[in-house]
């Protein structure tokens, strides 16, 4: 039963957590502004750069033709979404499997396959470095899709495995009485009821690996760089580049801040290993 | 209901997940370990001896390894105190009546979709810089002497902008915690003339506990990783002040090239984790009905 707010108190309520809001948000929107400003303009006083300059994209096209930053971009793209299907690929299957046919183990693995996820990275760049010093594959694309993959294939797991107990099991096994495969099964009846879950799974893990920022500057140099360790390189104060540093930055933020306003509630459940939902 | 053959093919579906992960677990865990007790430097090629405990007395005895634990907890400790006290009150706020939740919420949460190395970036230049950043053209125009913030307090800066991106993750959590309680029995105490602190302290702080420490120990985890938030503003400087022991263990591995230093550092940072890991494991584990 909803109790009656005054329209006062529910604009005192607005007042307030919309100023706090906008303060959060201030930082992004400051990028944003200064992204459109000629770097004259943009390390001026911030009442001048609001009211007394003009605008320009300029820096957008400085920050590609200087420093091939659609190269980062794309390497950033293909390292997220690959290391997301390579999980979701493995992960499906290990997530069908325990929750429709548990066994005494089941919250064992489960609980196991959480726990690699506590293990502090830096407990093994050294070994990883090397590793991947001798096979060739640091900065490489293919490295780091791995590496991310198996960071957050235990997320992966235990999303896709919560949101596959929702599915009641008698559908399933209603299918087998009828005669369907293991693999129909899959494919006819679990994947489409499964579609928002896997969905909002693939979302997280995108964000997660798009932002991730240890491993892909430790283990990338030129190559397989992706926007993280590109932004990191603006750090070497070769004269500060404010314009250029915020356009490059927005770029970097816009997709995953899209992509994340979507997936709010599913973030929950995703970093919570459903603790809350 | 399910069939022997049923059984034996969910083993085999979950395998190839279980070996990866058994795999990317033990061989550089074993590595770490093996190379901990080895003089082992990148620099000097040669026989790497084994050197019994040595790296561990050289790492544990180093004045910055004191230095890193102290600012490792300083720093997880504060962000921890900021994101708990502010997401309580930021998502008690938001939790009440109001125009324009969408929009409101969306502005929160953004900066936790902001990638490390943007805010350390963004933070560092554009508000923290005593010349041309904002802060300090407030300062100048108000007739301050501008603060110099990461030559001043290098750490307290650090930890305000990990706590700026790690605010709306604890907000989010508990608001949706919080949304799941129950009106009614908010409702039934008011009428019964509890005020609005015996409600918070009796009814929702009670109700909040669960999803409280889910968010200090998920955080924890991540917190005791922060890396490049660092590395982009103050490389560990000025002296050891912002120093973590992460930063540490980067610095003698992949800066000094000491494998053996970095390995001894790295199977350290193992056995704390593991302390906070242990708590969190039981925290989920009463939950999953598995």
């Amino acid at each position: 039963m909803a109790r009656a707010v005054s329209t006062r108190r529910k604009t005192l309520n607005t007042a307030l957590a919309g100023t706090l809001g906008f303060l959060m948000f201030f930082p992004i929107l400051w990028i944003l502004i200064l992204s459109f400003k000629t770097e004259e303009d943009a390390i001026r006083a911030p009442l001048e750069v609001l009211f007394n300059s003009g605008w320009t994209t300029e820096s957008f096209a400085t920050v590609q033709a200087r420093s091939d930053y659609f190269k980062h971009f794309s390497n950033s793209v293909i390292i997220s979404v690959g290391s997301t299907f390579l999980g979701l690929l493995i992960a499906i299957p290990a997530a069908w499997s325990m929750a429709f046919v548990p066994s005494k183990h089941t919250k064992n693995v489960l609980m196991w396959m959480l726990s690699t996820k506590m293990l502090p990275p830096v407990g093994v760049l050294v070994p990883i470095y090397l590793l991947f010093r001798d096979t060739g594959l640091l900065d490489s694309r293919l490295g780091l899709t791995l590496v991310l993959m198996l960071i957050n294939l235990p997320i992966i797991i235990w999303m896709l495995y919560t949101y596959f107990k929702e599915i009641p099991g008698e559908i399933l096994e209603a299918a087998r009485m009828d005669g369907a495969t293991l693999r129909e099964e899959i494919i006819y009846v679990l994947t489409p009821m499964a579609i928002p879950g896997m969905a909002s799974t693939v979302l997280l893990n995108i964000i997660l690996a798009w932002n991730e920022a240890f491993w892909t500057i430790n283990l990338t140099a030129a190559n397989a760089a992706p926007l993280t360790a590109f932004i990191a390189s603006y750090s070497s104060p070769e004269g500060l580049f404010y314009a250029k540093l915020s356009a490059a930055s927005i770029m970097a933020i816009a997709p995953i801040l899209i992509m994340g306003w979507f997936s709010q509630k599913q973030l929950v459940r995703g970093l919570t290993f459903g603790a809350v939902k | 209901m399910s069939t022997k053959a049923s059984r034996s093919a969910a083993r085999l579906m979950i395998s190839p997940a279980v070996l990866l992960l058994l795999g990317w677990m033990l061989v550089p865990l074993l590595m770490t370990v093996y190379f901990s007790f080895l003089r082992y430097n990148l620099l000097s090629p040669g026989a790497t001896p084994f050197v019994g405990w040595e790296n561990y007395y050289w790492f544990v005895t180093d004045p910055s390894f004191q230095a890193a634990v102290v600012n490792t907890l300083v720093m997880v400790g504060g962000i921890l105190a900021i994101t708990t006290i502010g997401g309580i009150a930021l998502a008690l706020l938001l939790d009440r009546p109001m125009f324009g939740t969408g929009i409101i919420r969306i502005m929160v949460i953004a900066p936790f979709f902001v990638m490390p190395t943007v805010s350390g970036l963004v933070w560092k230049n554009m508000f923290f810089n005593p010349v041309n950043g904002i802060f300090g053209n407030i300062a100048t125009s108000l007739g301050l002497q501008p603060i110099d913030f990461f030559g001043q307090y290098p750490l307290a800066s650090i930890i305000f902008i990990v706590s700026w991106t790690w605010l709306p993750f604890a907000t989010l959590i508990l608001l949706t915690a919080l949304q799941s309680l129950d009106q009614e029995q908010l409702e039934a105490a008011e009428m019964d003339g509890a005020g609005w602190w015996s409600r918070f302290f009796y009814i929702m702080l009670p109700h909040l506990a669960r999803a409280i420490t889910v968010v200090i120990l998920i955080q924890t985890i991540f917190l005791l990783s922060v890396f490049a938030e660092i590395l982009v503003t103050t490389n560990g400087g000025p002296g050891t002040s912002t120093t973590t022991l992460t930063y540490l263990i980067y610095v003698s591995s992949l800066l000094q090239f000491d494998v053996g230093m970095g390995s001894a550092g790295g199977v350290i940072a193992i056995i704390l984790a593991n302390i906070v890991a242990i708590f969190l494991m039981r925290m989920i584990g009463k939950n999953l009905d598995a």
